[in-house]
């Protein structure tokens, strides 16, 4: 394994371990580079370590307890002053409550990441750099802002982590409901960013691979959290189809029309397994229902020989947990599916009238465009694509809903665009 | 420990009902008694008056300049604080919720500064970076 290989896998490891011993998070980040730098000098000529991570963490250790005692006095007691702040609690000051979740280094960075006292941007920004070992310019370019924008966002969470004290540790039991929602959110809106751009450009960095493996962490960490395996689940259940996604001429592939021999078999057959433990335990959440709603997607041979009836349930159950549009609207196409497109569109209409809410959103202008065009009022079809068209910036998408208009009335109307090819 | 502010803001111009303010009374007055059992009180205020009693002072030149009425041009201004004993944001976040229930408002929480002069001169180096 390459030095860059290893930072990549335990830089979050090591990074978490040196917040624990020193108490502050720029020092540990200056100690594990520190310490990669002197790896990237020695192991080419000594040799690997066996557990290179372990090595790691050693070597930051003592980087880090000599820069102290090469400080000043100020220094080492305001080195002091930061142990304070709970980094150092573990084993001492709270006597050991019945804990179904560990105390582990890593754990207690992601709960500090995705503290709610930081803003969603922040927690995403902070949660790669920290934990995924990503570079601020990565970070920026795969979530489409300027670099300076990403860093300002990242160090400002980082003062306020140290400023107010925001504590690093896992929370108690109690909290840990109310807490692991914003984690899970964090992964999710990860994987999501990647998945949107899994046919944009090739400069963004694999953010689904990074989704998965913190899914991963935290389902391991976390086994008697159900979401937290319900999350893993659904991320490897949506990751399997990624080749899938994109058509032979790089245009996007709905799951009506997905090549299901290009699914990935292996990943189906874990997010399966893991839904499947998650029915038997019985404590539904929002993540688990749509693993299962696509657990039964994976196992439907083609389109129409999709089980919609049990979707249509699932989604029943996901929108008593979660009224929100979206769902709704998922729920809807799930009921067009089961007694046909009028129903369908009649339940998509319900909600332009109900909620509002989803007009900006252009899946909603897509899904009744679909409907509209299924019970031949293409002319209708024909401006709901439009709707959805001006909607969204994602090319492919675009290219889609250009192609499905053409399908019901000719060329989009508006500029001229070369075919793509 | 850290000392937080827990600030609470109002807009004068909407009035509170009698009911509210005895509510409110008898809410802040159960938690100033938790805040001292639990050792964690230091200090709290209420504004006299609205935003319009306030006063600015300005050094401008070799003389002082005062101008009638808040710092902020907000609608919403100080109403009232407590200065908190925590070990964490966490705990002053507890206490804040506290704070809100009691107020029936939301609760601004703040970490104070507790550092000497070296500390203020590293803390105004890393803003200026």
């Amino acid at each position: 394994m390459t030095v860059e290989a290893v930072f990549r896998r335990e830089y979050g490891r090591c990074v978490a371990a040196l917040i624990r011993f020193l108490g502050d998070i720029d020092a540990a980040e200056e100690a594990v580079q520190d310490a990669f730098a002197v790896a990237a000098a020695r192991w080419p000529s000594d040799g690997q370590p066996p557990n290179p991570g372990a090595w790691i963490v050693t070597t930051a250790r003592h980087r880090a307890i000599d820069r102290l005692r090469r400080e000043s006095v100020r220094d080492e007691r305001h080195a002091q002053a930061l142990h304070l702040y709970g980094a150092d609690t573990a084993g001492s000051a709270a006597p050991r409550e019945e804990r179904t979740v560990p105390d582990d280094d890593r754990l207690r960075l992601i709960f500090t990441c995705c503290h709610p006292a930081l803003n969603q941007a922040a927690q995403v920004g902070l949660t790669l750099r920290l934990l995924g070992g990503l570079q601020t310019p990565e970070i920026a370019r795969a979530f489409l802002v300027p670099e300076a924008t990403m860093a300002q966002r990242i160090v400002r969470a980082k003062r306020k982590i140290r400023d107010a004290r925001i504590p690093y540790r896992v929370p108690a039991e109690a909290e840990l409901p109310g807490r692991v929602t914003p984690v899970l959110a964090v992964v999710y809106l990860i994987f999501n960013e990647g998945h949107a751009a899994t046919v944009g450009s090739l400069l963004r960095l694999d953010l689904c691979a990074e989704a998965i493996r913190l899914a991963r962490v935290l389902a391991e960490l976390m086994p008697d959290e159900p979401e937290a395996q319900g999350l893993l689940a659904l991320l490897l259940l949506l990751h399997a189809r990624r080749a899938a996604r994109v058509a032979a001429d790089g245009s996007l592939a709905r799951l009506a029309e997905q090549d299901r021999r290009l699914w990935d078999r292996d990943l189906i057959t874990e997010g399966q397994a893991i839904v499947r433990a998650c029915v038997q335990r019985d404590h539904p959440g929002p993540y688990q229902l749509q693993a299962a709603i696509n657990a039964v997607h994976s196992i439907a041979p083609g389109f129409d020989s999709t089980d919609w009836r049990a979707i249509l349930t699932l989604y029943d159950q996901l929108y008593a947990l979660t009224p929100t549009p979206v769902v709704a609207l998922n729920r809807a196409v799930a009921l067009g599916e089961v007694r046909g497109a009028a129903a369908g569109l009649a339940a998509v209409d319900e909600l332009c009238t109900s909620d509002g809410g989803l007009d900006g959103y252009y899946l909603f202008h897509a899904a009744r465009a679909d409907l509209l065009r299924r019970l031949g009022r293409d002319e209708e079809a024909a401006a709901a694509y439009d709707d959805a068209r001006a909607l969204t910036a994602n090319p492919v998408e675009q290219a889609f809903l250009d192609a499905q208009r053409t399908a019901v009335s000719g060329p989009y109307p508006g500029v001229v665009r070369p075919l793509r090819a | 420990m850290t000392q937080y502010l827990l600030a609470l803001y109002r807009d004068y111009a909407v009035p509170i009902s009698p009911e509210r303010t005895q509510q409110v009374w008898a809410g802040v007055s159960s938690l100033g008694d938790r805040l001292t059992d639990a050792g964690a009180f230091v200090f709290k205020g209420g504004m006299q008056g609205g935003a319009e009693s306030a006063t600015v002072v300005r050094q401008s030149g070799g003389d002082f300049l005062m101008t009638d009425g808040p710092y902020t041009e907000t609608k919403e201004h100080l109403a009232g604080f407590w200065i908190i004993n925590a070990a964490d944001l966490d705990e002053a976040l507890e206490w804040a919720k506290g704070a809100a229930v009691a107020e029936q408002r939301p609760i601004e929480v703040r970490p104070m500064f507790d550092g000497d002069l070296d500390d203020a001169i590293q803390a105004s180096a890393s803003d200026a970076q």
